[in-house]
Order: C-alpha cells, then sequence, then structure tokens
C-alpha cells in the first residue's frame, strides 16, 4: 500500500494570548503533527489543554503564534482573512458540540450553506448533492423541517451533512457527541467511521469520551499544551 | 437582475433572519412606516398649501409690473472741494405714460421666457350714485391681453363679460356698496373736468377684498381719455413661465427696458418669507424624523447582531467571508427601510385622502408619485447607512469567540 498523502501539518506551533501584557501566557508550546488522508484520530486530553485552542488553529479560524500551518502542503501563515476562508471553505468541513445550525432555515438549506456562500444560488446538482447527504446521514424523511423541529441526535447528523456538502479533506469536529444520549452518540460515531471510509474524507475528533477515542485509529494526547506520549509525535 | 443573482445567499439569509425575528421585523417597520407616512404627509400638505397660496396670490395680479420710473428733482454738480447741504422736497408722482410702450410691448411680445404681456392704464377716479360717492381705482386695458394676465372670465359672477362703448365691469363689493346690478348706470369722476356715465356689464369677484371693492375695469382708449393720458399707458403687466425666477427676469427687463421692474416676490415679500420659514420648517421635521428612523433601524440591528453572534461564528466557520456578512446587515437595514416606507406610504395615501374628502376642505392635496419614489428611495438608503456601524461589527466578530457565544 502506497503511503496515504498528507493533508495537514504542523509545525513547532505555539500560542499565546494577551501578548505583551503582564498576563501573557502559552497556551500551546509547540506542536509538531502531521494527518494523512484516511486518518482517524482522536485528540483527548484534560480541559484546559488547550484542545479547543489548537483545533480552531487547524480550522484556520485562529492564527498561531509561532510557528506554521500546511494545509495540503500550503502554508497558511501570511494568507489574509479572505484567503483563509476560502482555504476554509474548500477543504475543512466543522462539527461542534452543539450542532449550531442556522435556526431560521430548514435542514437541507442548512446542508447548502456552505455551497451557498461559495457560489451564490444553488444548481440542481448542488440540491441534489445536499439530498443525497441528508439520505446518508439517515435524515430523507426530514429534509423541509427546521432545527427546532428536530431532536439533538438529528440536529448533529445534519451538521454532519452540512461539513460534508463541500466535499471536504479533513473533517474536525469539536465534541461532536457530548451534548448526546449514548444511543445517539453511538449513532453518530458509527456515521464518522462510515464516513471515513466511503468518503475518503479524514476525521479529527476532539474528544473527552475514553471509549470514543479508543475506537479511533490514532490517538493525540495533548496535556498543559504539549502533545505526549503519541504515536505521531512528541514535542517533549 | 444581476444584484440578486450575485447576491443570492445574501438575500437568502438578510430574509431568514428578518422572517425569524418576525416581532422586531414587526416593530422596526411599524417604527419606519410612522416616520415615513409623517414625512410623505406633511410634504404633500405642505407642497398642496403652498401651491394653493400661490395660486391664489396670482391669480389676482401679474407676475411682473412695468412701470414709468419715479421722478427725481435734478440737482446741479457740486463743484470741486466743496460741499453742498441740501434741503430736498421729493417730488409728487403724477400719472404719467411709459414712454414708448408700443416698442417695448413688441420687444417684450418676442420673448420666449414670458407668455403674456398687457399694457394697461391706471389711475384714481370717484364713483357716484345717487348720493353715494366711492373712490376707485380705474384700469383701463384691452381684454384679449389682460385675459392672459387675470383669466377675468372665469371671476365673472354676473353679467358678462365686455367692456368699450361705455360698458364695465366692477367688483362684487363695490357693487353691494353702491348698490348696483348688472345694467345699472353709474358716474365715474376722474377730477380732470371729465365725467362721464358708463353701464355695468358685468361683475366680478376675484376674492381679495381689496380688489373687489375698488376696481372698475374698463377699455384702454376710454380710460386713456378719462385720465388724461391720451395714448398713453402707465403699467405693461407680464406673466411668466416659471413663476420662482420672475425676480431674476424682472431684473433683466429692467435693465432692458430702463423701466421700474418689479415683480410679485418682491412685492409679496412677506408671503414669500413666510413660505420659505415654512419650507425651512417641513424641512427640518424630515430632517429629525429621518434621524430617529435611522436611529431606531440602528438599534434593532445592533440588538440583532448580539443575539445571532453564534450564527454569525457558524456562518463564518462554514465559509462566509467578512464581506459576506457585511452584506448580510446592511439589507436587512435596506429592507426594513423598504418595507417600512412602503407600508409607510400606503398610510399617508389614506391619510391624504382622508383629510381630502373629511377635512377642512380649503384646498385639495396632491401626492406627486415623484414624492412617494423619493421617500421609498431615501428610506432604503437610510436604513443601509444606519446599518452600517452594527454590520461592520458583526463582520469584525472574531469567530472563535462568536462560535462559543451563549
Amino acid at each position: 500500500m502506497s503511503k496515504p498523502t498528507e493533508i495537514m501539518r504542523l509545525e513547532g506551533l505555539r500560542k499565546s494570548y494577551n501578548i505583551g501584557m503582564p498576563n501573557e501566557v502559552e497556551v500551546l508550546h509547540g506542536i509538531d503533527l502531521t494527518l494523512a488522508a484516511d486518518d482517524f484520530a482522536a485528540l483527548v486530553g484534560p480541559s484546559g489543554s488547550g484542545k479547543s485552542t489548537l483545533l480552531n488553529i487547524m480550522g484556520l479560524l485562529d492564527q498561531p503564534t509561532a510557528g506554521e500551518l500546511y494545509v495540503q502542503g500550503r502554508p497558511t501563515r501570511n494568507m489574509s482573512d479572505q484567503q483563509r476562508t476560502e482555504l476554509r471553505g474548500e477543504t475543512l468541513g466543522f462539527v461542534f458540540q452543539f450542532h449550531h445550525l442556522i435556526q431560521a432555515f430548514s435542514a437541507i438549506d442548512n446542508v447548502l450553506m456552505p455551497l451557498m456562500l461559495q457560489h451564490g444560488k444553488p444548481k440542481p446538482a448542488a440540491r441534489e448533492r445536499a439530498r443525497e447527504l441528508l439520505a446518508a446521514v439517515g435524515l430523507e424523511k426530514y429534509m423541509q423541517r427546521k432545527p427546532n423541529e428536530l431532536s439533538g441526535g438529528q440536529q448533529q447528523r445534519v451538521a454532519i451533512a452540512r461539513a460534508l456538502a463541500t466535499n471536504p479533506a479533513l473533517l474536525l469536529a469539536d465534541e461532536p457527541t457530548g451534548n448526546l444520549d449514548t444511543k445517539s452518540a453511538e449513532d453518530v460515531f458509527a456515521l464518522f467511521r462510515k464516513i471515513q471510509a466511503e468518503r475518503h474524507c479524514a476525521v479529527l475528533i476532539v474528544t473527552h469520551d475514553p471509549r470514543l477515542s479508543a475506537s479511533c485509529d490514532k490517538t493525540i494526547n495533548l496535556v498543559d499544551g504539549s502533545i505526549v506520549d503519541a504515536p505521531i509525535s512528541d514535542s517533549h | 437582475m444581476r444584484i440578486f443573482e450575485k447576491l443570492w445567499t445574501e438575500w437568502l439569509l438578510a430574509i431568514g433572519f428578518l422572517r425569524e425575528g418576525k416581532t422586531q421585523t414587526l416593530m422596526i417597520t411599524i417604527g419606519v412606516a410612522v416616520g415615513v407616512a409623517v414625512i410623505v404627509f406633511v410634504s404633500a400638505l405642505i407642497q398642496g398649501l403652498q401651491a394653493n397660496v400661490i395660486d391664489r396670490t396670482l391669480g389676482t395680479q401679474a407676475h411682473i409690473r412695468l412701470l414709468q420710473p419715479d421722478e427725481e428733482n435734478l440737482l446741479a454738480p457740486v463743484a470741486d472741494n466743496t460741499v453742498q447741504f441740501v434741503f430736498e422736497d421729493k417730488r409728487a408722482q403724477r400719472l404719467r405714460s411709459i414712454n414708448n410702450w408700443q416698442q417695448i410691448v413688441t420687444a417684450l411680445d418676442q420673448r420666449a421666457e414670458l407668455t403674456a404681456v398687457s399694457p394697461m392704464v391706471s389711475g384714481p377716479a370717484l364713483v357716484l350714485r345717487g348720493d353715494a360717492i366711492e373712490s376707485v381705482a380705474l384700469v383701463g386695458v384691452t381684454l384679449e391681453r389682460y385675459q392672459n394676465i387675470v383669466p377675468l372670465q372665469d371671476y365673472l359672477v354676473s353679467g358678462r363679460l365686455s367692456i368699450g362703448a361705455d360698458d364695465v365691469l366692477i367688483g362684487a363689493q363695490l357693487a353691494e356698496e353702491l348698490g348696483v346690478l348688472v345694467g345699472s348706470k353709474i358716474r365715474l369722476d376722474t377730477g380732470q373736468q371729465f365725467s362721464r356715465v358708463v353701464n355695468i356689464a358685468g361683475i366680478f369677484e376675484l376674492g381679495v377684498r381689496e380688489l373687489d371693492a375698488r376696481y372698475i375695469y374698463l377699455d384702454l382708449r376710454q380710460a386713456q381719455s378719462m385720465l388724461g393720458l391720451v395714448g398713453g399707458v402707465t403699467v405693461i403687466d407680464l406673466r411668466v413661465l416659471d413663476i420662482f425666477t420672475a425676480e431674476t427676469i424682472a431684473q433683466r427687463i429692467g435693465r432692458l427696458t430702463g423701466l421700474k421692474s418689479e415683480s410679485w416676490i418682491a412685492t409679496n415679500a412677506q408671503l414669500m418669507n413666510a413660505l420659505s420659514a415654512q419650507s425651512v420648517s417641513t424641512n427640518m421635521i424630515i430632517v429629525f424624523v429621518g434621524i430617529s428612523v435611522a436611529f431606531g433601524i440602528a438599534s434593532v440591528l445592533s440588538v440583532s447582531v448580539v443575539q445571532r453572534t453564534r450564527e454569525i461564528g457558524i456562518l463564518r466557520a462554514t465559509g462566509a467571508k467578512q464581506g459576506q456578512i457585511l452584506r448580510v446587515f446592511l439589507l436587512q437595514g435596506a429592507l426594513f427601510g423598504l418595507l417600512g416606507s412602503v407600508v409607510g406610504v400606503l398610510t399617508s395615501y389614506a391619510l391624504v385622502a382622508m383629510f381630502n374628502s373629511f377635512g377642512p376642505g380649503l384646498f385639495y392635496i396632491p401626492v406627486p408619485p415623484s414624492l412617494i419614489a423619493a421617500a421609498v428611495a431615501l428610506a432604503t438608503i437610510t436604513g443601509v447607512f444606519a446599518a452600517a456601524i452594527p454590520a461592520r461589527r458583526a463582520a469584525q466578530l472574531d469567530p472563535v469567540v462568536a462560535i462559543r457565544y451563549v
């Protein structure tokens, strides 16, 4: 089997808050990490270890203080907000803990949102794709429902379908099951598995749940802003 | 519609947000509507009122009057290095004819900015009937020319429109005071050892008491001979196309003819003052109502940005650019302005219709389409400007912070 392509690489990534002030604090102390195109990884660590900060930087929502982040080989440090937004739209998909749908729109319009933000009025092919994605997450019957007419698990599956709309290379999920009951959580986790297998999309899940991380192919342990005892990389 | 095509997603989001926040949308729409209704109604009312006042004022007078310049005392020139003290009595102004008035009238007839030129002779006289004596103003005109200045036909209340061959027209007030009817005879005396009995052919009512109590229209020739100004005229009345240019045209014609030239604007300075004061106060109302509408929209959108912080964060994470977020909120401002102004215009239509049918009935208010178009356009633009600050704040939200906002 050939070596899978790299989709994201972090080199000596550091992040500090309150720079230049007495309460300056470094949250990430030089992270080195590589994600390949078919990875199914868990990012685990206690509260305050810097998981969210790392995820935001990997999601191009936040910028590192030092170090470099390569997305599909492209350095991102000197990109403008506009360029990072475009790159984010093209290559990354987000799933959040509180599913975060736009309440004013139906399930299918929420799934279409990333495509509409990039290309304007959706073409029939885009609608077809959104329909197919909702079917893939088992919601073909609920496409016209508003988020408040769906259960928590259903909303999270809409959010996953939305994250997949742009056919991303990497799916970033922040505690995607943290807000769900055990049954729904298992369904959602199984869905991530299916997506990774069928759509060749790398998945990185931030989680507290040890059972969830145990089911992933690889675990990244973050402790006090450094990666420890992980098979990929160790900065200390 | 390219703009709809290009801004499709922004439109969808803006409309979605407005529909979701129904109560807010309804309240601000009513707020804008009330403001626009006030602006449109007040503007229409004032425009109607002013048009009516000007119409009534100018219905009975010329736009410009040309008169012979006053006679002045001629003073001997002052010798060099001397000072001269002069005690001067101003001269009494006798009735004099305008020199070369025929040529002046012919020349003025050619000018495009004038729609009517009417020479007349006007002077004082006494009218006698039995023991009653009234002082009056004789106005000698050529009817076909004077009709273009003041449409006497429209003001005739009885009799027929005829002057000449001892036929005269008198004001309704005067007729009442003298107790005369159409067909009665009166004696006119001009104090020039000239007195004449004339026949009342018609009675007019101009609606201005002063004129109705004093004016007697008669044939130009007859008036000339009665006032001792055979072949002369004392005034040339003019009418212009655009009444608000009367003053400039009056000055130009004054310079051209060397005559004293008075526009209605100069002779009705108080009226003009009142009208422009009214316009200023109307504009003040419009500006202040506009400002309060703008602040209303801005505050509703500011609240909306806070309420939608998390959704803005989600949109940013799903690929929305700062410009797109900015446009979503600018469009919401524009839609508030548009919706509110449409409702407001309809409301003001109802108000005007009510005023016209149930009001005091003093005058009719028209609502010109240009006023409506201007009100809608202005409200929409105001909405966009009012949205600028909240929209900027929305666009500049840090997605990392916004997404965790609860």
